[in-house]
């Protein structure tokens, strides 16, 4: 089995985040790590494959810089090799953009068994991409994953909705995006940080794909602040507190 | 040419409009325009509400016989746009099937998407979304070019629904074509969790609880605070991913936006994507331990305590209080 992972590299989520102030949109400069939203994929690409007895993990990544670092933490972990499409020209791409990318990225490799997303990244969280490969793709998808099983060639996902969650069947090959926390992504072993090192990780600019220019029809018009909530009263629990909170709940007239 | 015609993506459950379908169509007739709702389903039931909200017409696609509702609404969309009747602009709910309805439009009709956004302003033929990011901290403001129709995507709450009096909307069918092999995913069981109380996205008081609860048995503290306060429990995303409630209970940016007039945060350190789901808030209460949580930068009460210590008493107090 051939599963395809797609796996975004962002700034890393802890530091602030910044807007370029020449075009407003995200910087996604220097170093980039593997989206957490993503390391779910791709653990549960490696238990698919090892469930279907042997087989394969790649992965596609779009970013605006060479930046690997995130994508040999998805090979550190088990996946085989990488396809990372890095272009200039594209610096603050929308979704619509991105999925057509990832769509040509995927046929830089053998055909897939299914392709694995998450269902929103941390720094964009559009949470279209995933559905919008599989539409530039015309295969069948699956969204908002909890459970994914293989057998006898088709899929049964546990599908998570507002109420509940739906028991999905779809053949493959197939799209699916997966909810956090569907699995515990491993943490890379030494052995595997190692070998990550040496495992293929193909660099292709857009002209590479057969692309010749990207656009979106989208601006940023301008950024403002949004009006901050005010912090109220602050107060050090003496093993009395929750006398003020009955008060405030009191005054509110909830009770 | 302005911006006269909107459609509106329409959801239902229990025979009813969702909330965030009538508060879509409430702004879109504020805007000005003709509006009609589209609907994967049956609209029977609901063309009432939905007319008396403001919608003059609603596409149906009558049952989706177990299809996923993206790939198939989506192409009824576009049957209904290349027969002719295309509009300027198509306000999706930021919900899961809002979203993948309008990932595969986007496709189908080569458009971009703006997604997670607040607020929309329409100004001649120009309309700009605001969305906020870095936990609601900046909203930035862009605009569509290109081609119509135009297509954005609206965090829950982010308008007020009201209705305005009109009468039942006018019914259309709008069938699905053939979907091919994208179509092939079906629905084979639906499973509803089971819930008692109000409903977390309505319910006047909310209760939540985060990681600081230590373990997965302390949260029957916060199911009894927010049952004596006659409220719906929440939860952070570390303990929903970590199986210690359901995902529907979950707040915030993957989960419910809520925005009782008394939120409780108890051992709930605050970051932004919780934040985006609960800022909203009259009055937010916290309990955190560490002082310098983010959670007190937005409470009106913050108690720097331990929730073992401070939960006990809290329902103790109210307890005795009948
Ligand atoms: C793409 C993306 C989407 C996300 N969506 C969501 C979302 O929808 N909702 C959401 O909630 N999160 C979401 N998150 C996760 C979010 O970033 C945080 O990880 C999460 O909200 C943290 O939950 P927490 O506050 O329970 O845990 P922590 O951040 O671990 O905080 C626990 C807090 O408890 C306090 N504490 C510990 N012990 C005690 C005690 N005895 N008494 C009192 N206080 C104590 C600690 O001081 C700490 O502040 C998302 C993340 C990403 C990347
Ligand atoms: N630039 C990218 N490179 C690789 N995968 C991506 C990229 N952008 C989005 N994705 C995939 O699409 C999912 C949803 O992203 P988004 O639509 O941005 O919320 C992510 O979790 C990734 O799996």
């Amino acid at each position: 089995m051939h599963v395809i992972v797609c796996v975004k590299q962002i700034p890393d989520p802890a530091l602030p985040g910044e807007l370029d102030p020449a075009t407003n949109t995200l910087k996604r400069e220097g170093k980039l790590i593997l989206d957490e939203s993503d390391g779910y994929g791709v653990e549960m690409a490696l238990q698919l494959v090892t469930a279907a007895g042997g087989g394969e993990v790649s992965l596609v990544s779009m970013a605006p810089n060479d930046e690997v670092s995130g994508l040999r933490t998805a090979l550190a972990m088990g996946a085989a090799k990488a396809v990372l499409v890095s272009d200039p020209a594209l610096s603050g791409a929308d979704a619509l953009t991105t999925a057509k990318v990832l769509g040509a990225a995927t046929k830089k490799l053998d055909d897939a068994d299914l392709i694995l997303a998450g269902t929103e990244s941390s720094d964009g969280y559009t949470g279209t991409v995933p559905e919008q490969l599989a539409e530039v793709l015309g295969l069948p998808s699956v969204t908002f994953a909890k459970t994914v099983e293989v057998a006898d060639g088709a899929l049964k996902v546990d599908r998570q909705t507002e109420a509940g969650y739906d028991e999905v069947s779809c053949p493959l090959p197939a799209v699916v995006s997966v909810t956090a926390g569907v699995v515990e992504p491993r943490y890379p072993s030494f052995k595997g940080i190692m070998a990550a090192k040496s495992k293929p990780v193909e660099t292709v600019t857009l002209g590479d794909l057969g692309i010749d220019a990207v656009s979106w029809a989208q601006q940023i018009v301008s950024v403002d602040d949004a009006p901050e909530r005010e912090a109220g009263e602050v107060i050090e629990d003496d093993g009395e507190a929750f006398g003020k909170i009955v008060e405030f709940l009191d005054n509110l007239k909830v009770i | 040419m302005g911006i006269d015609n909107i459609w509106v993506f329409a959801q239902a459950a229990n025979g009813e409009p969702t909330t965030g379908t009538l508060e879509l169509i409430t702004k879109a007739r504020e805007l000005g325009a003709t509006v009609t709702a589209f609907l994967g389903g049956d609209a029977g039931p609901i063309a009432g509400a939905l007319g008396e909200h403001g919608a003059a017409k609603v596409y149906a696609t009558g049952d989706l016989g177990g299809s996923l509702p993206g790939v198939a609404v989506a192409a009824a969309m576009q049957a209904v746009i290349d027969g002719g009747d295309s509009p300027d602009l198509i306000m999706f709910p930021q919900s899961y099937e809002g979203r993948d309805v309008m990932s595969r439009l986007s496709v189908k009709l080569d458009r971009t998407v703006l997604t997670n956004s607040t607020e929309v302003a329409v100004d001649g033929d120009s309309v700009t979304v605001t969305t906020p990011v870095f936990g609601g901290t900046k909203l930035v403001n862009s605009t569509f070019s290109g081609e119509r129709p135009f297509l954005a995507a609206f965090r829950p709450k982010s308008f007020a629904a009201e209705p305005s009096g009109g009468g039942a909307a006018e019914v259309a069918d709008a069938p699905v074509p053939d979907l091919g092999a994208a179509g092939a995913a079906a629905v084979t069981a639906v499973h509803v969790e089971e819930t008692t109380g109000p409903k977390l996205d309505e319910a006047a008081v909310v209760v939540s609880g985060g990681r600081g609860l230590g373990e997965a048995t302390n949260f029957e503290m916060i199911e009894t605070l927010a049952s004596l306060l006659k409220g719906a429990p929440g939860a952070t995303r570390a303990i929903v991913d970590a199986g210690w409630v359901p995902y529907s209970l979950q707040v915030g940016q993957t989960g419910k936006v809520v925005k009782p007039t008394v939120y409780v945060a108890a051992g709930i350190s605050g970051a932004t994507q919780h934040m985006v789901g609960m800022k909203g808030s009259k009055n937010i209460i916290a309990i955190n331990k560490d002082a310098e949580a983010p959670i007190f930068g937005v409470a009106d009460l913050g108690i720097v305590g331990d929730v073992h210590k401070v939960l006990p008493k809290l329902i103790e107090a109210l307890q005795s209080r009948g």
